[in-house]
């Protein structure tokens, strides 16, 4: 059963109609001539002041009675193996509850410094940790290989004596799950090739008008997220387990932690009431929610497992390396006519180091070749990264593009437009080339005479539309007219919470202070997860059908009160009234005072988008300003202009501040971030927020940024996602501002003073 | 972390006789002794919290006209204090431009000069390195980009953390040193410890001994200085390079100079050969870059900081320049 909608749709203020059937019980998709009070607005955080004053409650905040810390033992040694672990003196250690292997059976291998041994709980965090140096454990110490091109080496020691499958997470990109062959320390190549092969694709590049060649390398970054991984775990009794956890998925949780201890899913309760981010580290009950819940088990008591700092960076995850062979070839007018690119990378003991999307998505190009390999290191596991891949692959692509572009005496920006037929992505050219004032750059590089050199350069985001299916959002509406929301999705900071208070009280004409949202619990009805910047896209159509649900029954209860038929009623500022005749109206909370039996509930499940699942580009371009001490190597990087795109917005004001994060991150990473491991023994040299140098206050750039709205009428709400996308284009963009100043290319992130003064020598 | 007491004593007397306890130390701001005893570097059985000692906290002009700063006074008191502008402006500058304001807020001058090196091997405990009694020096073969361009031959390639002290180095000041039995002066080029000297020492101070007071000389007629922390990051940041300078200048002609380099060795370093090259010299940006390459000419790179050695180079040119009121970043000489 369906209706015929003609709703708006395109680019910003170019709207055409558009004719689309969608299921008779949804509501019409908002588009581009809405006119909406909260939809598209800025909406201040809901918890904006219970965070800064610290009333906000997250995993690392939780106290219960009784509860127990739990501290793990780690291996010291990048690989070795694990012969004995006695426990006696730990378990005479003053407060200690208990002590547990991490596996069951003796021996067992670690391979990494950092990796998880043993775990132990106490009644202080102190005690716990006292205790866990002193569990004894004999090892017998392998060889190891931390550094990338070492590990690629014939002879070197070998990480893995199994093959290694990929463990996809939800962070992950969808669909990649595959399985290479795997030869020393390389797993791979993963090919995909368009209509070349490996012998074909050289001579396709050397036989292009210009060609751009480089070697590209990216370090190691760790996410580093304010709040560490962890959890607090609490049997109810024998069979029932409930776990707060800093995730970015509560379901992704509940079902890792049901399946380790054969439990239902119905008795495994997740909470993430407020979460301190994540980027991509965080899903599922991982090493410590495990241990946690079994030292939780045999203590009988609420075991406490926060990571410290120092885990975080040794086992928390992290961008993997890259090291990027890349040939392009383009043609007179700067039409890219082949490109090739080969790419190795370490996620550690970890997979998914890829660099390949950005070359295969970003510009249309009829013949490519792409191989992407995995090179496995005696060190801390990759885990999804805020856009896995693309800060990488677009540090490396787009030099590549403006190499070509000075070599053809080209604006940067101009090759770029050569290269694409998107609508979107031109328009933000459009828009960002105007606020930057593109047009007034020096076309010539290192063009200033003093030793501080100005430059500026641009860089393209790219990303995808990924949603899921089947979450139920639930609304209650109650006697005293109150409206609560309730799915079990997560606010990792991104701000879902507000944002599904606003699509509520949009559609029921309430303010959103009416609106009590209830998220952050698996009790609540399966959320998407936080990865792939799906949340919004994935959750928003289904909440602002069960908001239609509820107006539909409102209208039922208010008709009669009116004596006309439900159809015929409307609501707007919290009232009911007749459409069409604004002059008698009844408040919301009378005609809720009137519903049959107190309350009632609506549930809404997330469909298929109208069209399927259809491949969608989220697009986005930044522009950078740098100054480049010329003497010192320090770069600078003064202004950023963005322009993204996801959908239709939701809450600019949130929206802003992913873009604005993205931005800062990806300054971050372009300058400063780096996970050193000592060569010699494996060991993180810099595991704190020190040395280990992380974008301050001072370090961030004046940022503009746009967002155009696009209007596709996908579904009820047309969301897309941002997080991701934002930090896409940064590190590239900085680098080719670097070039413009000096007209020093820097094939290396992070780009430090050290790197630029060998550049220029 | 382990157990330890907590003594309060609320005077100089009462610190020394409670540090007398087996395995006491000095708390000040703490902020050096918590980090390594977070890290398990040192277990103090006792810590002896001297910031409620008024005496610590005075400033004073000394009979011929210095200055003495009580070993308490807090790294911000001293960027905000304003005695030291003018000829002893290095301090405060290094002051001000020491780790965060929290930091500043709480950290005093005595903690800061004595305070611990930054290597991430002596800072970590699975490394049992020469500094800390073992038998090797794991910077040397292993990550080395911060650590001695300098005085890297002993066993240990450290370098000194103190900004405070590459300052004061270059103001030729003296800390006083306070006994229950005596008191001494030691200027503060003497009070740290190179490893060649002994190795697994920081400066000098054994125990009982308290620092009291910085004395900084009286100011010559002309004397100027200048500090400058070179930082890779804008927020706080550990220098790549810094440098610290003093000398009387007349009629531009600089005389008696000192140039202090600090991050560059054990110690604060100081470059007898850049000396040479301004003294009795007119500073001009020429010249300044001459001393510098000067300075740098003795540099002996380790594996991973040679680059770091053309950082100083151009630190080193800028501080001397900013200090013999030249701008360095103006084209030509
Ligand atoms: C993030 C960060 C950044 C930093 N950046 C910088 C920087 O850029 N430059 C820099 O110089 N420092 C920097 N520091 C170091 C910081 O300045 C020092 O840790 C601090 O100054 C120590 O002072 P405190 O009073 O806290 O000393 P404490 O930690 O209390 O004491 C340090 C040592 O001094 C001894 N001590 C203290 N007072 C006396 C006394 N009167 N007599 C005898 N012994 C005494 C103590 O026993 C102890 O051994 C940074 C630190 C951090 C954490």
């Amino acid at each position: 059963m369906t209706k015929d909608v003609r709703i708006q749709v395109g680019v910003a203020d170019n709207l055409q109609e558009m004719a689309l059937k969608v299921p008779k019980n949804d509501p019409r998709p908002w588009d581009g001539n809405d006119q909406l009070k909260y939809i598209g607005g800025r909406t201040t955080r809901l918890d904006g002041v219970a965070k800064v004053t610290g009333a906000a409650k997250y995993t690392f905040d939780m106290r219960l009675p009784g509860m127990l810390y739990g501290k793990f033992a780690r291996s010291p040694y990048p690989a070795a193996v694990v012969k004995s672990i006695d426990y006696s003196k730990a378990l005479k250690a003053p407060g200690v509850k208990a002590v547990l292997p991490m596996q069951e059976k003796l021996p067992f291998s670690v391979r990494f410094v950092g990796q998880e041994v043993a775990g132990v709980a106490a009644k202080t965090l102190n005690q716990a940790e006292e205790a866990a140096k002193l569990i004894e454990i004999e090892y017998e110490v392998k060889n190891f290989t931390v550094k990338l091109d070492d590990a690629m080496k014939e002879n070197a020691p070998l990480v893995w004596d199994v093959q290694v499958k990929e463990e996809a997470s939800a962070g992950d990109i969808p669909g990649q799950e595959n399985t290479l062959p795997q030869v020393g320390n390389i797993r791979g190549p993963n090919v995909s090739a368009r209509n070349a092969t490996k012998e074909e694709i050289d001579s396709l590049v050397n036989a292009s008008y210009v060609t751009s060649e480089g070697v590209y390398r990216t370090q190691v970054q760790t996410h580093s997220a304010m709040e560490t991984h962890g959890v607090v775990a609490k049997w109810d009794d024998d069979k029932h387990l409930t776990v707060w956890a800093s995730t970015q998925s509560t379901f992704r949780t509940r079902k890792d932690f049901a399946e380790r201890f054969e439990l239902p899913e119905a008795n495994v309760r997740v909470i993430t009431e407020h979460m301190g981010g994540g980027f991509g580290a965080k899903f599922g009950a991982d090493t410590f929610g495990v241990m946690a819940a079994k030292l939780s088990k045999v203590t009988q008591a609420p075991v406490f497992f926060m990571l410290d700092r120092k885990e975080e960076h040794w086992a928390g995850g992290n961008r993997p390396s890259s090291l990027q062979n890349v040939r392009l070839g383009a043609n007179k007018e700067g039409k890219l006519e082949a490109i090739k690119m080969l790419c190795h990378g370490s996620a550690g003991i970890g997979t998914g180091s890829g660099t390949g999307n950005p070359f295969k998505n970003l510009y249309p190009c009829e013949k490519l070749y792409v191989e992407e390999s995995d090179v496995f290191t005696n060190a801390g596991m990759g885990r999804a990264f805020r856009a896995p891949g693309h800060p990488q692959g677009i540090f490396a692509l787009e030099q590549g593009m403006d190499d070509l572009a000075y070599q053809l005496g080209l604006d940067p920006l101009e090759i770029r437009r050569r290269n694409t037929s998107h609508e979107v992505r031109l328009k933000e050219y459009e828009i960002g080339a105007k606020k930057f004032g593109w047009s007034q750059r020096n076309p010539k590089v290192a063009a200033d005479s003093g030793p501080i050199k100005r430059g500026v350069g641009m860089a393209n985001s790219v990303w995808y539309y990924f949603y899921g299916t089947g979450f139920p959002a639930t609304i209650q509406v109650n006697s005293d007219g109150s409206v609560e929301i309730m799915n079990g999705v997560q606010d990792i900071g991104t701000g879902i919470r507000t944002v599904l208070a606003m699509i509520v009280a949009e559609e029921l004409g309430l303010d959103i202070s009416e609106v009590k949202v209830k998220i952050g619990d698996s009790d609540l009805g399966a959320g998407p997860a936080s990865g792939g910047s799906q949340t919004t896209g994935g959750i928003t159509p289904a909440v602002r059908k069960a908001a239609y649900l509820a107006k539909q029954k409102m209208r039922e209860v208010a008709a009669p009160l009116f004596g006309v038929s439900p159809e015929q009623i409307g609501f707007e500022n919290g009232r009911a009234h007749v459409l069409g005749d604004p002059s008698t109206s009844l408040g919301w909370q009378q005609v809720a005072s009137r519903i049959p039996g107190g309350q009632f509930k609506v549930v809404a499940e997330r469909k298929k988008d109208y069209f399927g699942n259809q491949f969608q580009i989220i697009c986005g371009v930044q522009f950078a300003e740098v100054e480049v001490d010329t003497q010192t190597g320090v770069v600078k990087v003064k202004r950023v202009v963005a322009v993204h795109d996801c959908g239709r917005p939701m809450n600019r004001l949130t929206l802003e501040s992913q873009i604005n994060g993205g931005i800062i991150q990806g300054v971050s990473y372009a300058l400063f971030e780096n996970r050193l491991l000592d060569r010699n023994t494996g060991h993180m040299v810099n595991p704190n927020l020190e040395q280990y140098k992380i974008a301050g206050s001072m370090d961030i750039p004046e940022i503009d940024s746009t967002v155009i709205d696009v209007f596709k009428g996908h579904n009820s709400t047309s969301a897309m996602g941002i997080g991701e996308p934002a930090t896409v284009p940064t590190a590239g963009a900085i680098a080719n501002a670097i070039y413009h100043a000096t007209g020093a290319r820097i094939y290396d992130l992070p780009m430090t003073p050290d790197k630029i003064l060998a550049a220029l020598a | 972390m382990n157990k330890f007491e907590y003594a309060m004593p609320q005077d100089i007397p009462q610190a020394l006789s409670s540090v007398q306890h087996s395995g006491a130390v000095f708390k000040a701001g703490g902020v050096d002794l918590l980090d390594l005893m977070k890290e398990g570097i040192i277990a103090p059985s006792r810590l002896v919290h001297i910031n409620n000692i008024e005496a610590l906290k005075v400033i004073s002009r000394t009979k011929d006209g210095g200055l003495a700063l009580g070993a308490n006074l807090t790294i911000a008191e001293i960027a905000e204090l304003r005695e030291l502008s003018g000829a002893h402006q290095a301090l405060p500058q290094a002051a001000g431009s020491t780790a965060t304001p929290q930091i500043r807020n709480l950290a005093t001058l005595g903690g800061n000069l004595c305070q611990e090196t930054r290597c991430w091997y002596f800072r970590d405990q699975n490394f049992s390195c020469s500094h800390k009694g073992g038998s090797q020096c794991f910077a040397l073969q292993g990550e080395n980009y911060y650590h001695a361009l300098f005085d890297n031959k002993s066993g240990c390639v450290r370098v000194n953390a103190s900004s405070i002290s590459i300052a004061l180095v270059a103001l030729g000041a003296k800390l006083r040193i306070t006994s229950a039995e005596s008191s001494r002066d030691v200027s503060v080029a003497e009070f740290l410890v190179a490893p060649s000297q002994d190795i697994e020492k920081t400066h000098i101070l054994e125990r009982g001994e308290i620092i009291e007071a910085i004395i900084l000389p009286a100011s010559k007629p002309h004397q100027r200085s200048f500090y400058y922390k070179q930082k890779e990051k804008q927020s706080f940041d550990w220098p790549v390079a810094e440098v610290a300078v003093s000398w009387v200048q007349k009629g531009g002609v600089c005389e008696n100079p000192t140039v202090i380099l600090g991050a560059a060795a054990p110690t604060p370093w100081r470059s007898k050969k850049a000396e040479a090259v301004l003294a009795g010299q007119k500073i001009t940006k020429k010249l300044a870059e001459k001393a510098a390459q000067a300075a740098m000419s003795e540099a002996t790179p380790l594996s991973q900081n040679a680059n770091r050695a053309k950082v100083f180079e151009a630190v080193i040119a800028r501080v001397i320049s900013w200090a013999g009121g030249v701008d360095p970043l103006q084209e030509g000489k």
